[in-house]
């Protein structure tokens, strides 16, 4: 069992590597059975980890047995698992939406996919940031594969800025390691944590120099104002499969800026606690505005989508910069919410294009939808639950975030954004909406019909809301256990540095 | 020498990020090679900058760190396929969109000025 935490990690890797070899490479049947049976075993084994973590013990995996600041190591608590279940479950129902008619899909889709959960999966479980740079990198170089799957004009300009502007990032990125190396002589997350707190004063401003170079990094990956531009071209861009994986990837750029900045610049680090704060707000309330203001000029559905993931990266980033348990609690509710509904509808976008023909999902007057009462449900119900409207948890999410800002101050900001944002989805949704079921032009197209499993793959994103809002109770404890353990800072540092304490008393 | 290293890595940095602002592929290209140069340069000197230090532990009192160096072994790795990565992306986007311009397509005032010169 103490083994289990490196699963994650080991599975998609030999898969990926194994769906390149006879006899599973020969036939993508094949490759598709295998990867689907892995990704259910992969859920299985992220809700084992999660239930583990739930007794509010930091598993920590030292590789090689190398003890804590000198090895790398693998730390499961309860954030990193929560996050875990979340990509596994996203992974399944994008990989069951490939189980359907695909022409782009080449014999590399596959294990690229594989390589990408590897890629994320590290990123959450690992406790050193040169290690997250690795793992940022294997899920950045999948990610540039998958992109550009199927090929055509407009993927490759949206690759082309995506992987130039994440190159730059990855460069920046090494610089701001190289300055917390050299000034703090480790890159063990804890070991940081620590390490910060016992800074001389002299080398502070280097610190947050580097400490905010990381922030641009996260943000870049976040779509974070200044750095989201690059968001809607790629997601609009590439498949129905990779658009719903990539809903996790932004969340990947919350998770560091969460990570970094509530347990190496949080509460106990003395002149350096809290630098994320005064930039992240402003620029999360700027990025909610530009995500409402994509969101109305959207000509097309899957842009629409992308522009409201970029306003749910606004809110949760917002909510963060208040850096207090209550608002990570309510932002880690969302963020479940936001994911798994984000991605739910890039695949119903899919459906629907596919049955009106030539104009695909673009916002005009045209032949109507072949199953338009049933994707039209879905829609229906995939809207208000992105919106916040009740009763699904999108709702409930965004209540959480509003009872977050306390004082009058944070109020003032963040209340009219969050409820503005939510009026602007509504709009733009019902003539979205409306445009696309109602507005028609000539007679139905002949076309087929959704297939099935594909249909399922929706249908299980779609569901989510209904069950985070039904288990809402369990879900919001679970969350608030999960804020609660994040802010304690010296509970973790002691749990991931104690191995080496004892080694020494010994 | 620290203050050479140090121009050496600014000028490296200070040439990347000006190529990688540029409109066509190739300068970005080179831009983001020089930059990764630079941070390159940057890590390694991240374990402080010593002549005749031993590499083995006790073998003698004045050792260099060996972290930095694996830091910027994996770091050349990932630079090495990247920027493999990014040439091919480039000459498909050349094939692509019929032009190298990083846009896919190139502004009016840009091509005028060519034409002139």
């Amino acid at each position: 069992m103490q083994h289990l935490i490196l699963l994650p990690l080991i599975l998609p890797l030999l898969a990926g590597l194994l769906m390149l070899l006879p006899p599973i490479g020969t036939s993508r049947i094949r490759q598709r059975n295998f990867a689907l049976l892995l990704s259910g075993v992969t859920v299985l084994i992220s809700a084992v980890l999660l239930k583990q973590a739930q007794q509010g013990l930091v598993e920590v995996y030292a590789l090689g047995d190398w003890a804590a600041p000198f090895g790398i190591v693998l730390v499961a608590d309860r954030l990193s698992t929560l996050l875990l279940l979340l990509t596994s479950v996203l992974a399944f129902c994008s990989l069951l939406y490939t189980f359907g008619p695909r022409e782009e899909e080449g014999s590399f889709f596959q294990p690229l996919l594989q390589f990408q959960i590897l890629g994320i999966n590290g990123a959450f479980l690992t406790g050193d940031l040169f290690n997250l740079f690795v793992f940022f990198e294997i899920l950045l170089i999948a990610s540039y594969g998958l992109l550009m799957f199927g090929g055509g004009k407009t993927r490759t300009r949206a690759g082309l800025h995506y992987v130039i502007l994440n190159l730059a990032g990855s460069a920046i990125f090494l610089f701001a390691l190289g300055i917390l190396y050299g000034t703090l002589g480790t890159l063990n997350i804890a070991d940081l944590a620590l390490k910060v707190q016992l800074l001389d004063p002299r080398d502070a401003p280097l610190v947050q120099a580097g400490g905010l170079m990381l922030l641009i990094v996260f943000g870049l990956k976040a779509a974070m104002l200044p750095l989201q531009f690059w968001l809607p071209a790629a997601y609009a861009a590439s498949t129905p499969a990779v658009a719903a994986l990539f809903a996790i990837m932004t969340k990947v750029g919350i998770y560091a800026i969460l990570r970094v900045f509530t347990m190496i610049f949080g509460e106990a680090a003395g002149t350096l606690s809290h630098i994320a704060g005064p930039w992240l707000w402003p620029l999360a309330l700027m990025t909610i505005l530009i995500g409402a203001i994509g969101t109305l000029a959207a000509q097309d559905l899957r842009r629409l989508i992308a522009n409201l993931i970029i306003v749910s990266v606004g809110s949760l980033l917002a909510v963060i910069a208040l850096q207090r348990e209550t608002a990570t609690a309510a932002a880690l509710y969302y963020l479940l919410h936001s994911t798994l509904i984000s991605a739910g509808l890039f695949l119903l976008a899919d459906l629907i294009a596919r049955q009106r023909g030539k104009v695909r999902d673009r916002l005009v007057s045209a032949r109507g939808v072949g199953q338009d009462r049933l994707l039209g449900s879905l829609f229906f119900i995939g809207a208000i639950a992105v919106i916040g409207m009740p009763p699904l948890s999108g709702f409930i999410g965004k209540v959480l975030m509003l009872n977050a800002a306390s004082s009058v101050q944070e109020m003032s900001w963040l209340w009219p954004l969050l409820l503005g944002s939510s009026l602007v989805a509504l709009i733009a949704l019902s003539r979205a909406g409306s445009t696309l079921f109602w507005n028609l032009a000539g007679s139905p197209a002949e076309t087929e019909r959704a297939h099935p499993v594909q249909l399922l793959a929706v249908v299980l994103l779609l569901a989510m809301p209904l069950l985070l809002s039904i288990f809402a109770a369990p879900v919001t404890q679970l969350t608030a256990a999960t804020a609660q353990q994040l802010h304690d800072v010296h509970g973790q540092i002691g749990s991931v540095l104690l191995p080496l304490a004892q080694l020494e008393v010994k | 020498m620290e203050a050479l290293y140090a121009a050496c890595v600014g000028v490296l940095t200070a040439s990347g990020v000006f190529l990688l602002l540029r409109g066509r592929t190739f300068p970005v290209v080179v831009g983001l090679t020089l930059l990764s140069y630079g941070v390159n340069l940057f890590l390694f000197a991240s374990g402080r900058l010593s002549v005749g230090g031993a590499a083995v532990l006790g073998t003698s009192s004045d050792h260099s760190d060996p972290l930095p160096q694996a830091l910027v072994l994996t770091a050349i790795v990932i630079g090495f396929a990247m920027t493999a990565f990014v040439v091919i992306l480039a000459m498909r986007a050349r094939g692509d969109l019929g032009n190298d311009h990083v846009d896919g397509r190139v502004p009016v005032i840009d091509a005028d000025s060519e034409e002139r010169t």
